[in-house]
Parts: C-alpha cells; sequence; structure tokens
C-alpha cells in the first residue's frame, strides 16, 4: 500500500434537515493517529459532521468510510468509534466501573474481563478508588474523565469528542488539554475533537478544519490557518487580523482604495477583487519619514486614534483615511510611543502580509 | 419587637385551626366507617356493640367474592397491558416525531379530560356496535362482560401511565440513548439496560395509578358490564341502592384498605428509584 489507509474519509457528504442545510458538501480525510480539531462558529455543522461519522445522523448525500470501509448507514454500534458527548452522558443508574465497563459487555466480552479492563482504564485516567461511586457523586472533571475512559477502553479506531472540555473551568480545562493530548500520543488512536475554542484547536491539534455555514472552508496545521488563511472568514476567524480591501494591479502590486499603491505579490489575475490580510503583531510604527527604505513599498501613513498599555505590549489603533488598523507593538523600553492625535507611518516585511480572495 | 410577633399570632393560630378543620372534614368520615363496619346492629349508622360479623359476612358472601375477584382479574390484566401500551405511547412521542405525531399526542389525553359519564356512554355505544358488528360479520356471538370492562379499563388507563411514563422521559435526555448506541448496544439493549432502569419509577407509578383507578371505577363500568362482571364498586353501589346493610361499610373499608396500600407502595417506589437524578 503506498498510501496509508485514512481514519475517516469523507467525499461531498450533505446533511439536511428539512429545510437547514447542515452540513454542506464537505470533503475531509483524517489520517490514522492524528488530532484533528473541527473550529467554527455556533451552528456551523461541527456536530453533525461529528455524529454522521459516530452513525448518529446519517448523511443526505455523500460517502463516508472508516479505515476503507463504507459505512453511510451502519447503526452506531456497529462503528468501530466511540464518543466523548458534550454533557458526557454517563449513565446516572450505573458506578463508575459499571458505566466503564458498558461498551465491552455490549460487545460480548464476559463480565470478569470486562471488569478487569475497565478497571485499568479508570486507573490510567486516575479515578483510582472512585469505581464504585455513581456519577452524580463526581466532580465535573472526574465525570470528565469517565466518559473518556468508557468510550477509550473499547479501544475505538477513532474517538470523537464534542466540546469535551467546554464545562470545565480555565484551569481544569488547561489541565485536561495536556492530558488528553498525551493519552492520544500514548494511544496513538485518531481524535477527532470539536471546539469552538480556537486556542484550544491551535495547541492540541496535527490539524484543524474551520468550518462555517455547513462548508468546509480550510484544512490546515495551525501554522497554515493563521499565517496562509484561504479566506477572508478564516483570517478573521483565527486570531485577529486587518483586513484592507484591494484590487490586484500586476503580480507585484495591489492598488487600495483610495488609488494608494503597495508592494504585494499576488497569484490572482489583475483587477481581482482581494483583500489584504495584517496581524497586528507584524506591524511597525514610527514616526513619518523614519521608514526604513526596505519597506517603502509596504507602508501607509495614518494618525494614531487611541493608545492602550497592556504590559507585555502597546495596542494602537491607527486611522487611515477610510480604515482603521490595529496594531500590537512588544514594549521595549528605549523604543517611542505615541499619543492618541500622533502623526505616524506603519510599515510591515513583505512576508508578513497575505492576500485572500475569497 | 414583640409587637410582630403578637400579631403574627392570629393568622398563626387561624392556620392551625384550618388545617384541623380540613383534616377532621377528611378523616372523621373514614373514622365513622371504620368504626360502624364493626358495629353489631342491622343499621348503617348506629352503634350496636362490637362484631365481626360484617367482615365474616364478607367472606362469606358470594356475590361479594365474585365481585372481589372479578375486580382484581380486571385491575391486574387492565393494568399490565395498559402499562406496556402506555410506555409505548410515551416513548415514541417522547422519543420520535413522526407524522401526525402532534394530533396524536392530544388525542392521548382526552380520555383524561372527557367525563366519566361521556367515556361510559361513547363505551356502550361503541360495544353495542362492535358486538353487533362481531355477530353479523364472523358469527360470533358476544355479550358486554368481562372483556368489555376489561377493555375500557385499558382504554382510560393508558392516558395516565402515559402521562406518568413520559415526565419520567421528558427528564431524561436522549444523549444515553445515544451514549449506549454508540458503545454497541443494540436498540434493545439501550433501551434493556438504559431507557428501562431510567423510567422504571414512571412506569410503575403508572401501573399503581391504573391499579387504583381501575379498582375505582363504578360509573364506566356499569355501562359496560354484563352479567357474571360485576366489580366490587359497582356491587357496592348497587348494593346502596337495594337498600344498606352494614355489610357495605365492611366492604368499604377493604376496598379502602386495598386502596391505601397502593398508595403507599407507590410513593415508597417513587421515593426510593426517584432520589436518582434522571
Ligand atoms: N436534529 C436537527 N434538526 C434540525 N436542525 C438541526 C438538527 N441538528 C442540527 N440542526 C441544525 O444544523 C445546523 C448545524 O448544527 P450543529 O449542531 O452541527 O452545529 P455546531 O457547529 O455543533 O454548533 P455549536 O457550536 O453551537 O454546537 C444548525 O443550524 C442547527 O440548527
Ligand atoms: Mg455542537
Amino acid at each position: 500500500m503506498a498510501d496509508a489507509v485514512a481514519a475517516v474519509e469523507i467525499r461531498g457528504v450533505t446533511k439536511r434537515f428539512d429545510e437547514v442545510v447542515a452540513v454542506d458538501d464537505v470533503d475531509l480525510t483524517i489520517a490514522d493517529g492524528e488530532f484533528f480539531a473541527m473550529l467554527g462558529p455556533s451552528g456551523c455543522g461541527k456536530t453533525t459532521t461529528l455524529r454522521m461519522i459516530a452513525g448518529l445522523e446519517f448523511p443526505t448525500q455523500g460517502s463516508l468510510r472508516i479505515f476503507g470501509e463504507e459505512v453511510g448507514t451502519l447503526p452506531p454500534n456497529k462503528r468501530p468509534v466511540n464518543t466523548v458527548f458534550q454533557n458526557y452522558a454517563l449513565f446516572p443508574h450505573m458506578t463508575v466501573l459499571d458505566n466503564v465497563s458498558f461498551g465491552l459487555r455490549m460487545s460480548g466480552v464476559n463480565k470478569t474481563e470486562a471488569r478487569q479492563r475497565a478497571g485499568e482504564m479508570i486507573e490510567l485516567v486516575q479515578l483510582d478508588g472512585m469505581a464504585a461511586r455513581k456519577p452524580n457523586q463526581l466532580s465535573g472533571g472526574q465525570q470528565q474523565r469517565v466518559a473518556l475512559a468508557r468510550a477509550l477502553v473499547n479501544k475505538p479506531k477513532v474517538l470523537l469528542l464534542d466540546e469535551p472540555l467546554g464545562a470545565l473551568d480555565l484551569k481544569l480545562r488547561q489541565e485536561m488539554q495536556t492530558e488528553l493530548k498525551s493519552l492520544q500520543r500514548e494511544l496513538g488512536v485518531s481524535f477527532v475533537f470539536v471546539t469552538h475554542d480556537q486556542e484550544e484547536a491551535l495547541t492540541m491539534s496535527d490539524r484543524i478544519a474551520v468550518m462555517d455555514q455547513g462548508k468546509l472552508l480550510q484544512v490546515g496545521s495551525a501554522e497554515d490557518l493563521y499565517a496562509r488563511p484561504a479566506s477572508r472568514f478564516v483570517a478573521d476567524f483565527i486570531g485577529q487580523t486587518n483586513l484592507i480591501e484591494a484590487t490586484v494591479a500586476d503580480n507585484n502590486t495591489i492598488v487600495l482604495q483610495n488609488g494608494q499603491r503597495l508592494r504585494a505579490p499576488s497569484p490572482h489575475a489583475a483587477g481581482t477583487a482581494v483583500a489584504m490580510s495584517l496581524r497586528p503583531e507584524t506591524i511597525q510604527v514610527g514616526a513619518r519619514g523614519s521608514v526604513p527604505a526596505v519597506h517603502e513599498a509596504t507602508s501607509l501613513e495614518g494618525v494614531i486614534s487611541s493608545a492602550s498599555y497592556l504590559g507585555h505590549s502597546m495596542v494602537y489603533e491607527v486611522s487611515i483615511d477610510w480604515i482603521d488598523l490595529e496594531v500590537r507593538t512588544p514594549m521595549v523600553l528605549s523604543e517611542e510611543r505615541f499619543a492618541p492625535g500622533s502623526e505616524v507611518a506603519v510599515w510591515w516585511d513583505r512576508r508578513s502580509d497575505w492576500l485572500v480572495a475569497e | 419587637m414583640s409587637r410582630p410577633a403578637q400579631l403574627r399570632r392570629g393568622p398563626k393560630w387561624l392556620l392551625g385551626a384550618n388545617a384541623t378543620l380540613v383534616y377532621l372534614f377528611f378523616y372523621a368520615p373514614i373514622a365513622l366507617l371504620v368504626l360502624y363496619s364493626f358495629s353489631d346492629d342491622n343499621l348503617v349508622g348506629r352503634w350496636g356493640g362490637f362484631t365481626l360479623d360484617w367482615y365474616r359476612a364478607f367472606g362469606q358472601n358470594d356475590e361479594v367474592q365474585g365481585a372481589l375477584s372479578v375486580s382484581i382479574r380486571v385491575a391486574i390484566l387492565s393494568t399490565l397491558i395498559s402499562v406496556v401500551l402506555g410506555t409505548m405511547a410515551a416513548l415514541s412521542l417522547e422519543r420520535y416525531r413522526f407524522r401526525g405525531s402532534r394530533i396524536f399526542d392530544a388525542l392521548l389525553y382526552l380520555p383524561i379530560i372527557v367525563p366519566d359519564v361521556t367515556m361510559a356512554v361513547m363505551m356502550l355505544l361503541f360495544f353495542t356496535q362492535f358486538l353487533n358488528v362481531l355477530d353479523a360479520v364472523f358469527g360470533i356471538q358476544m355479550t358486554k362482560g368481562f372483556t368489555t370492562v376489561t377493555l375500557s379499563h385499558i382504554a382510560f388507563s393508558i392516558s395516565f401511565v402515559s402521562i406518568v411514563v413520559r415526565a419520567r422521559l421528558a427528564g431524561m435526555s436522549a444523549d444515553l440513548e445515544e451514549a449506549a448506541q454508540d458503545l454497541y448496544a443494540s436498540r434493545w439493549q439501550a433501551f434493556r439496560f438504559v431507557t428501562l432502569p431510567l423510567i422504571t419509577p414512571g412506569v410503575v407509578g403508572g401501573a399503581l395509578l391504573a391499579l387504583t383507578l381501575s379498582l375505582d371505577d363504578v360509573v364506566i363500568t356499569q355501562f359496560v358490564s354484563g352479567p357474571g362482571s360485576t366489580t366490587l364498586p359497582v356491587y357496592v353501589f348497587g348494593l346502596i341502592r337495594r337498600g344498606v346493610s352494614p355489610l357495605i361499610n365492611a366492604v368499604s373499608v377493604i376496598m379502602l384498605a386495598i386502596s391505601i396500600v397502593l398508595v403507599v407502595a407507590s410513593l415508597v417506589v417513587q421515593r426510593a428509584r426517584g432520589g436518582e437524578p434522571a
């Protein structure tokens, strides 16, 4: 086999609920052993996509394969995947041990062995001594671990997690992020992780899919998405950015709305409407006339409209004719500070801007 | 400081008196009924010394025994069937959206709001026609009796059972069943190991309600029963019309005792299982 078979392969999948198109013609491949995050605003179809992989929802159209096997309308109990539900969905009438051994029992493992394996998994998620408790006798973080153990004990080929950390407080969430990540590395199982916390997605995942309104906009590593967004939406959604509308003049130049020309290499044809994405931390600010010669073609002049001190950095709003730019400069003591009203120039390295056409 | 406290004494006293009166109003008749069931006098409301004769009569009276046996058989059979049907109705309404489910939902609760007499007349009309059709088309001769009584009890119990079960189901997230299926349970196993244990208090509560309703019903039963299918309440009702004998005191006390046992049992079950969050 030249290519390793994909853990999950989604081809042209659409899911309609009556009028609503929850997932719209999505193509997606998730590799074996990958930590894959799905990110997007509320209602964009993340949960629906996950539920289709789990078999809790069937695609209206398209093909869905798990390790090469078409699973289109296979019921959830016949799929080699397990889910950690957003609200854990622990069985309230069963002990932790019974919760964790449930999947094994249902797949025909005898009671003694199921209990033994469940016990080991309970230890792995550091819940020793809590096996006899009922879920309502556990804290939120502990319930989280039970949900994780209950899914992982079955050795799924793919683990689906729907905002598993959403209900935890910040500190616990960060702890669990680290634990989840190391657990995933240890087990080598593909994790498909839904979140709308982009920081979580950026720090934990090998690759991230960004969705909006049922459409898959871009898939890539954290760096791909941050430095090379494919669309205005992704540029704006991942981190903070300034989007400056422009038109492509030639393959090295764009024209802003006020007619000013900036140097920006572009693969797009002349005349294409584009937006230039400039991250606030890549912009420098200085007195007029102080722009280094190499950055002359990537600079603009404006007036400081607000300045705020954030300890480690200064955040300026620079108003340039028809737009406002946010600029974030690290605090270096020697560097000049500008008060609102100062006439300034801003410039950036020609490698730090990025053009998006969509 | 003391004035408000004094002011409060008035209402407090009133409330206490009110509670006493209410309880008196509830329990005095019961106390009287129990007392006179032991009275050695042929008149219902006169004390003639202590006796167990009426209970003995209850034990020896074949008509009463027959009615009691009909009551119990109807109650058990109608409860079993209405619990199964009512629970299934509750499950389908709470877990699935199907064409016409809203209407089905509304119609299911009709028997609760329709007055007993109306229900009784409807049942009578229905069974009369139904039996005629049965006779005309299939040549089956059937008269009103045990079957029609049981069927009509099932008809009104289903609504109550499904209300109680639904209340329980509504408090139980559908996530749990999905989680079970995600963990390799078939639909049946998900129901058997997750849904059913969690709705059991509702099912048992519904069953006890159905049992009580069946044992208590007079109006509907009277319309649809035939010879040999008289239930105990209908029999008692008949006794009153024929002239009262203290025997009905004893019969009433026994019915009361059965009802109390059922109510207490249902409370105990709800308490014991209801503590778990659904
Ligand atoms: N069972 C359903 N019936 C009808 N519409 C649904 C159903 N499930 C989801 N939808 C719709 O599909 C769209 C996508 O929903 P989905 O739950 O996948 O969003 P999501 O990305 O998980 O959002 P969130 O971040 O808020 O959880 C929404 O518009 C939602 O209203
Ligand atoms: Mg969701």
